[in-house]
């Protein structure tokens, strides 16, 4: 099916399906937006695996302490390494899918220093 | 002519009335979380915040729309509800409910899934409420002595609206396809079968209000159903553009969604056009401001501020930002919000008897909420304009961005305490009405 093919469904393995079921049981949706939908508290994570990578991902969602190195806090959930794993699985999954150019690339990005 | 067996109408309000107070005291939470004062955070934290906000907005409008249900359907069935009882029971199992599932949101129990946050356990009793609710309507309508256009477009909005829920409930494993079947709850409710029970119960408040001929009103009522379909149904297309589904969307979506505003600027036009017709000047002021402000309302709210960001071109950009949020607050005032306290505002004294349709404090309740409203949806939209422009035109930090525009959720908080304070006024006036009684109701006027 083409919904299949644009959103990438042959590598929609069962850590990927894993990662997605801790994402609703905890509601991130609540803070965060992915694909454009969800809140506008936390920043929007189709693109966080390009944007922070693994490392800093799994920081954040194995962190004890409410993360906030820009002020909001985040829930400390102090998920498990393995779990950590499940949803950069499914992070990355959501970074392959062909989303017709969202979120769009920065006009003046280059030209901006940003920490 | 008027039934006894409306007064269950007052006991809907009355729970609606409740749970709105409680909606904008989550409003308020996550309001200062933005400003920076997430105080409470370790026990609601702000999805928790969120969840029950939404839930709380969608829960007391559909306890508006029953009430609205059990007014309106013996009225113009002439018919006593069946079975009042019934009626009592669900309005009981819909509070505990709501209650539970607000209770659990902040105990991590929910779907994450936005709007349709309610656990799947609970799912089912939702529905069990939702077929009591109907099934009561409906025999009501079915004994009574007439069927009229305005209650078949009120119950078929309402049947409809029960069987949109369902979709709701399915499990997929792949986010695009469960992001594709949440709309055909989320937008086919408020821009399609919702539209159908505003629809209704503004022709019945307008045959009420402004006396203009039933035949007329129940014609323009037709053409507000045509376009809602026509526009509505494969402008859902206008969530199908940027979430993992094939292009095609962008066209469809973009051509239909563009046509939707037409339903809301015709309720608009139909509502200016029999008020300016009406012979008869009903004494309910009141209820005629909040009538002919849904209607001009939810054309603004819905029709402009959603066409401003419903083009693929535009939305690429604006999607899933504070510009969203912009719209929701206005459009969901505006069309049901409204409607609601509209019919609450019409058939308090009709089921009291008393007579408080020319205080100020009403007045004041009605300038208040809406200003005070407008104001917010400026806020969220000037903080959302600018989040587009540094954020995805300038390509700052999220976090960096919002510190940037930290200041406009001051001007949202100012705001907000401006339409708290018609809200307020607002439920003074409906405690000061007191209960319905039979004779209030039997003495036919
Ligand atoms: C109470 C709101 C809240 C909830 C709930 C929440 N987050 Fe966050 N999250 C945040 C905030 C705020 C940040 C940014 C913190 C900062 O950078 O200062 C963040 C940052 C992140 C980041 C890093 C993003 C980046 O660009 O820096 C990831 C990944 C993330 N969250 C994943 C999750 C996941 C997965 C869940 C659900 C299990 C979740 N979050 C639930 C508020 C939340
Ligand atoms: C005092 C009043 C209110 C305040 C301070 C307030 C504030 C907020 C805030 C801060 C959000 C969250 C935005 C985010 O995700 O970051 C929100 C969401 C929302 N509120 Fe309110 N609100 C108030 C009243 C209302 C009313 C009266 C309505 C309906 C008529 C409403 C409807 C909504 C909706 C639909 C959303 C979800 C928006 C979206 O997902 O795009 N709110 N509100
Ligand atoms: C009374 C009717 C309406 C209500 C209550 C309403 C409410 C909302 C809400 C709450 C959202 C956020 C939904 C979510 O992200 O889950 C939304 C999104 C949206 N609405 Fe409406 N809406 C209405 C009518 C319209 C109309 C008529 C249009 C177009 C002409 C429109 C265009 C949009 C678009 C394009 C979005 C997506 C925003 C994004 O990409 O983030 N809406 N609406
Ligand atoms: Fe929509």
């Amino acid at each position: 099916m083409e919904v299949g093919k644009h959103s990438d469904e042959e590598n929609l393995t069962a850590q990927v399906v894993r990662g997605k079921v801790l994402w609703e049981a905890n509601n991130c949706m609540g803070c965060h937006t992915i694909m454009g939908e969800g809140a506008y508290y936390a920043p929007e994570l189709t693109k966080v695996v390009e944007r922070r990578g693994e490392g800093y991902m799994k920081a954040v969602l194995m962190s004890k302490t409410p993360w906030s190195p820009r002020g909001r806090k985040m829930v400390a959930y102090g998920f498990s390494e393995e779990q950590a794993n499940d949803l950069v699985a499914f992070f990355t999954w959501i970074g392959n899918t062909d989303l017709n150019g969202f979120p769009p690339k920065p006009d003046y990005k280059s030209t901006i220093n940003t920490k | 002519m008027r039934y006894k067996s409306q007064k269950l109408a007052y006991w809907f309000f009355a729970l609606s009335m409740l749970l709105l107070t409680l909606q904008i005291v989550y409003g308020f939470i996550m309001a200062f979380a933005h400003l920076g004062y997430d105080v409470l955070h370790p026990v609601i934290a702000f999805n928790t915040a969120r969840a029950v906000h939404t839930n709380l907005l969608v829960v007391w409008l559909l306890s508006g729309f029953m009430g609205a249900a059990y007014y309106i359907i013996p009225e113009e069935a002439e018919h006593e509800m069946v079975n009042v009882k019934l009626g009592f029971v669900q309005l009981i199992s819909l509070a505990v409910v709501g209650v539970i599932a607000i209770i659990g949101y902040h105990f991590n129990y929910w779907e994450g899934r936005k709007f349709l946050e309610i656990p799947r356990p609970l799912d089912y009793l939702v529905v069990i409420n939702v077929l009591t609710f109907l099934g009561l309507i409906i025999a009501t309508l079915y004994k009574g002595k007439k069927r009229t256009t305005t209650s078949l477009v009120l119950t078929m909005g309402l049947v409809f609206a029960a069987l949109l829920y369902l979709p709701g409930m399915i499990w997929f494993d792949n986010q695009t396809m469960d992001s594709f079947f949440r709309w055909w709850v989320v937008h086919l409710w408020v821009e399609g079968v919702w539209e159908l029970i505003m629809g209704g119960i503004l022709a019945f408040l307008l045959i009420k209000i402004t006396g203009v001929d039933r035949e007329v009103i129940e014609k323009w009522l037709y053409v507000i159903v045509g376009l809602t379909f026509i526009s509505g149904v494969l402008g859902t297309g206008h969530h199908y553009y940027y979430i993992g589904t094939p292009k095609y969307w962008l066209i469809i979506g973009g051509i239909f969604s563009a046509m939707e505003p037409l339903a809301f600027l015709g309720m608009a036009l139909f509502a200016i056009a029999m008020y300016r017709k009406g012979e008869k000047k009903h004494p309910n002021k009141i209820a005629l401001s909040w009538t002919l402000g849904t209607a001009i309302v939810s054309f603004v709210g819905a029709g402009l501020l959603g066409l401003a960001h419903t083009f693929p071109q535009v939305n690429m950009y604006t999607h899933g930002t504070l510009v969203t949020a912009m719209h929701g607050h206005l459009a969901f005032w505006g069309a049901y919000a409204m409607i609601v306290l509209a019919i609450i505002s019409y058939s308090m004294p009709n089921m009291t008897g008393r007579k408080l349709f020319d205080s100020t404090t009403g007045v004041l309740a009605f300038w208040l909420s809406n200003i005070g409203m407008l104001g917010m949806t400026v806020a969220f939209g000037v903080a959302g304009v600018a989040q587009v422009y540094l954020e995805r035109k300038m390509g700052l930090d999220f976090g960096d961005v919002q510190k940037e525009i930290q200041v406009h959720f001051l001007i949202l908080i100012v705001c907000a305490t401006m339409f708290t304070t018609g809200i307020g006024l607002f439920i003074y006036e409906f405690i000061r009405y007191g209960l319905p009684t039979d004779e209030a109701l039997e003495s036919v006027n």
